[in-house]
């Protein structure tokens, strides 16, 4: 199974995999520049593999929860190159990325309850509340979320992966190995494949904004008075 | 590629509209726009964050039809054109990353450029100007995002600001207006239409940047001699009103509308006529949204014709944003030569006009 995965959630990263390989992988910490760095890491990813993108089987999209315009430009990237190449598209909850990669490290005790949380800017996190396998299963479940809201209101006493955990330190009870981490297209892939290998449908790659954009109605103008 | 009758394909988003225009040399083949404008009524102006929302919808399904009707394949394509800028941040990074990722899913080149000197390339696609551009050209633009009047000298690669609104939009001052008059979104249609029954000569609303200190003289030209304010404008709309509310009188609303139709129309085309007859320009394009507008059409034609100018005005589905005319000046840069501008680029929400085509990083 050939994958092209793409996550702009937070730092833009662009995957293929070939099965379980990574066969190339491009991250930009600058949470600004997706616009400017996707294309060419998908170029350059495929040039290198000599992959054709016609030759996928999938494009794998990370629908976030994320800042906005980061976000969109990883989504419309994935549903043009997606419709061009004529190939499926999927959506995967980035956040998930981040659970997988925790679980996969061996870091969260089989069964164990944990988090898994992102910077949504404004003083407020992204996160979800997983479980980890504990029968062999490589996937964590997904028990809650995604939410966003303020680090000192999420589930106390769970351990937390990713970016959150270094943010809020004295919110949440961070797991050191992972305090400082981003969902990861190559993770994203990993976990598009065994739901696709499991039978299981994947979403679409509609955008989790969780957030309404800014805009507020007018109110109605003041009137002088006789 | 094809450098004499090149097939374009044109993406826009710097605002509201989703544009896919596909055009072959100067043949316009498809001009398919997909708007949001509906989702801002309630706002009575553009939200940055609904539009670029929308633009991530809209996008495929755009590029989709865009091909249908024009019964074109993207392997016919000879390069892809983008607007990079001016325009809202958001908004141009939906329609930017999805063009380059178009370019690299086609391997078609792909050229970055400016909204504003479009508005005038799309004066060489759907017979409005029959024979191409004509020389001495000059372009009034005027939307609910710009005011500019511009020179140009060659489309692919001499275009000058003349002058520009220092603050608000003139579309921006006719929904700011309408909304304390109560007219709706947008405002444009909604005052032209009142202010049909309304007296223009009732109130005097000021004229922005008209004062001698301003303007000076052609030989010794004030800081502002073909710049535009509107900012002022609204603030004086809102003061009337209160007036006659203040003295328990009925708001008469025709004539107000009508009274600052006449401000704006006025200095707009006074300023653009003096700036055409000072720098040489006998040629005048009338674009963006609202040369819809009756009365500035109108003004614009007769001061126009005492001056001498030859005044042009694109069908109306071509002066709003859309991506024919982003196709259409990517052919003229095409067909001149021009050299694609990668896929590095970022966009630039205040691009000048000078910058009509990205270099390559
Ligand atoms: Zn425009």
């Amino acid at each position: 199974m050939l994958l092209l995965a793409i996550d702009t959630s937070a730092a833009a990263t662009v995957a293929l995999l070939r099965d379980d390989v990574v066969v190339a992988r491009f991250g930009s910490a600058d949470t600004r520049s997706h616009a400017e760095v996707l294309a060419p890491a998908v170029r350059r990813i495929l040039a290198e593999a000599a992959v054709d993108g016609t030759d996928l089987d999938a494009v794998v999209a990370g629908v976030g929860p994320g800042p906005f315009t980061g976000l969109r430009a990883g989504l419309v990237t994935a549903r043009t190159l997606g419709f061009v190449w004529g190939v499926p598209l999927h959506g995967v909850m980035s956040l998930d990325a981040l659970a997988f990669d925790a679980v996969a490290s061996g870091s969260l005790p089989a069964g164990s309850s944990f988090l898994a949380g992102t910077d949504a800017r404004r003083g407020e996190v992204y996160w979800a509340a997983y479980r980890a396998p504990s029968d062999g299963h490589a996937l964590p479940e997904l028990l809650d979320g995604p939410r966003v809201g303020a680090a000192a209101g999420l589930p106390k006493g769970q351990p937390l992966v990713g970016r959150a955990a270094s943010l809020y330190p004295g919110d949440v009870d961070g797991v050191p190995e992972f305090a400082r981490a981003d969902p990861d297209a190559a993770s994203l892939g990993r976990v598009a494949r065994l739901r696709l290998l499991a039978g299981e449908a994947l979403r679409d790659t509609a955008p989790l904004y969780l957030r309404e954009s800014d805009a507020q109605v007018p109110g109605p103008r003041k009137r002088a008075t006789a | 590629m094809n450098r004499t009758e090149p097939l374009i394909l044109g993406i826009e988003s710097s605002c509201d509209e989703t544009g896919v225009g596909i055009v072959r040399g100067t043949h316009l083949l498809t001009n398919t726009v997909s708007s949001s404008m509906d989702e801002h009524v309630r706002f009575g102006g553009v939200i940055p964050e609904i539009a670029s929302r929308a633009h991530l919808e809209a996008f495929v399904p755009t590029l989709r039809a865009a091909l249908a009707d024009a019964a074109v394949t993207l392997e016919e394509i000879d390069a892809i054109a983008v607007t990079a800028g001016p325009g809202l941040s958001g908004a141009l990074m939906v329609g930017v990353s999805a063009a380059k990722a178009l370019a690299v899913a086609t391997g078609k080149p792909l050229y970055a450029i400016n909204h504003l000197v479009a508005h005038v390339g799309v004066g060489m696609v759907g017979g409005t100007f029959a024979g191409g551009l004509p020389p001495d050209l000059g372009a009034l633009l005027v939307s609910g995002g710009h005011t500019e009047i511009l020179r140009v000298g060659n489309i692919a690669s001499d275009v000058e600001l003349l002058g520009s609104t220092i603050d608000d939009a003139a579309g921006e001052a006719y929904d700011k207006t309408a909304r304390i008059l109560g007219l709706g979104y947008p405002g444009g249609p909604a005052i032209d239409r009142l202010a049909r029954e309304g007296d223009p000569t009732a109130i005097r609303f000021p004229r922005g940047l008209s004062q001698p200190k301003y303007m000076g003289t052609a030989e010794h030209p004030g800081p502002h001699r073909y710049d535009w304010s509107f900012s002022g404008l609204k603030t004086a709309v809102a003061r009337a009103v209160e007036q006659y509310e203040a003295a328990g009188l009925e708001v008469p609303v025709a004539d107000i509308a009508a009274s600052f139709q006449e401000a704006v129309v006025d200095v707009i085309t006074s300023k653009a006529v003096l700036a055409c007859r000072e720098n040489g320009i006998t040629n005048l394009l009338l674009g963006g949204g609202v040369a819809a507008n009756r009365r500035l059409r109108e003004l614009t034609g007769e001061r126009c014709d005492a001056a001498g100018i030859t005044l042009t005005v694109p069908s109306p589905s071509l002066c709003t944003d859309n991506g024919a005319m982003v196709a259409a000046l990517g052919a003229q840069i095409v067909m001149n030569g021009g050299s694609p501008s990668g896929i590095a680029f970022g966009t630039n929400p205040s691009l000048p006009v000078t910058d009509i085509v990205l270099a390559a990083g």
